[in-house]
């Protein structure tokens, strides 16, 4: 078991450290990994033993740099790559994750940072749907279940940071891995489809390729994860902190 | 007498009128009846004694909806994602391409695998307005990925059509 436990651990860090990997050599690792250890098989349910979650520092998020949103157009198959949202206007269209700059007003300091869906553990999102659609996975990421959405939206109203978007018309051309479509409400899944077969999410991995290490991904649970130790050491900030959702994402140098 | 006479009179000469009105009709349509024109496509078989599904043919005619339904319960809140009854699995295998195109037929088209059954017993499925209804990715490695054979009764390695063999060599997302 510990064993296993340790492969997984230095299979994410070498996937956040390898900084330099190009889309190919990210997915070598990939296919070279499956042949090894596993977290999951794939016929085992999510348990809460991990919690998953998502460490983001600001003073490393680049102004100006974008690849964390385009990797997650480009991944779920929303947004300008896709374009198939060819009849709602820009508030309309989704959103799964956004680029936000904030400026001191008195110093003038900028920040920029990503804001997606943060996972909370006590969403409000899931408190207010009322067929249950929305709901939290084992592992701490929330999700909507399309099948059971009757996109009433008042999940949108419920989530204090925005982070979802509701599909007004007919698509075409969904990604497999990614199912959406008209009439529901969506958001970041955390690239679950990847989580689920010991993957990172879209908007890590370029983050890395970017060179800029922004964005670190793991299991909260587990307190050798990278995630865990950078947390202990130098802590992370929800936004909103004062609602006490317990995110899953967590920021520093906010 | 005569008021049912008149009334009988008045009654065929109507009827004489309708009829006319309604030769008159079928003469502009070539005398054909308003339904024979409608095409109804049978079904499509795709597989075949040494292409077999992941369950007995007639097992899969009567209840895939059920393995389905089950198997979307169990990845959206479990993360179990195997993919023997994976709906992306169905599509991979059951895809059919136009002869003159060479494009994947879309489930529009009363063509596509689940359109031709569908379309014939008049059963509106919602799957394809979120789930892509013509491959995309390439199966193999989703089969690598979860270690299983999504046709446990079918040896992929000798039995891969040109058509698939093609799409996991160009057309794989992993493969690019």
């Amino acid at each position: 078991m510990s064993d296993t436990d340790q492969t997984t651990v230095s299979r994410r860090e070498f996937l956040s450290k390898t900084s330099t990997a190009t889309a190919a050599a990210s997915i070598a690792p990939g296919v070279f990994l499956t042949s090894a250890a596993k977290a999951k098989p794939a016929d085992t349910a999510v348990t809460a033993d991990n919690r998953w979650g998502i460490l983001i520092d600001t003073h490393k998020c680049a102004d100006g740099c974008n690849s964390c949103v385009s990797a997650c157009e480009e991944e779920n198959g929303w947004g300008g790559s896709d374009n198939s949202e060819h009849e709602s206007n820009d508030e309309q269209k989704s959103q799964w994750i956004r680029k936000v700059e904030l400026k001191h007003k008195q110093t003038g300091h900028v920040t920029t940072l990503p804001v997606m869906c943060q996972h909370c553990e006590t969403a409000p999102c899931v408190d207010v749907c009322p067929t249950g659609a929305s709901f939290k996975r084992e592992d701490g990421i929330v999700l909507v279940d399309k099948h059971i959405c009757i996109g009433c939206r008042y999940c949108m109203m419920a989530c204090p940071y925005k982070a979802r978007s509701f599909i007004h018309e007919d698509l075409k051309d969904q990604k497999p891995w990614a199912p959406r479509g008209k009439g529901t409400v969506e958001s970041c899944t955390m690239c679950v489809h990847r989580v689920d077969e010991d993957g990172t999410p879209a908007c890590v991995e370029a983050c890395d390729s970017e060179n800029h290490q922004a964005m670190i991904f793991g299991d909260l649970n587990d307190e050798n994860s990278i995630i865990s130790q950078q947390l202990k050491e130098h802590g992370g900030k929800e936004i909103r902190a004062d609602l006490g959702l317990n995110t899953g994402v967590r920021y520093r140098g906010l | 007498m005569s008021s049912s006479t008149v009334l009988r009179r008045t009654g065929g000469a109507l009827l004489a009128l309708i009829l006319s009105m309604a030769n008159f009709v079928f003469a502009e349509s070539d005398h054909h009846l308003p339904f024979s024109e409608l095409k109804i496509a049978e079904p499509v078989t795709h597989f075949s004694d040494t292409q077999a599904c992941v369950e007995p043919e007639d097992e899969m005619r009567r209840n895939h909806m059920e393995y389905i339904l089950h198997q979307r319960d169990e990845t959206v809140h479990d993360g179990i994602r195997t993919r023997q009854y994976a709906l992306e699995e169905c599509i991979n295998c059951h895809a059919t391409k136009d002869t003159t195109t060479g494009e994947f037929i879309r489930v529009e088209d009363d063509r596509h695998f689940c359109a031709s059954c569908h379309i014939y017993a008049a059963v509106k499925i919602d799957c394809f307005q979120c789930h892509a209804d013509v491959p995309v990715r390439a199966s193999i490695q989703d089969k690598l990925q979860s270690g299983m054979n999504p046709h446990d009764k079918m040896n992929n390695e000798k039995n891969l059509s040109a058509d698939t063999l093609e799409l996991l060599t160009s057309k794989g997302k992993f493969n690019e």
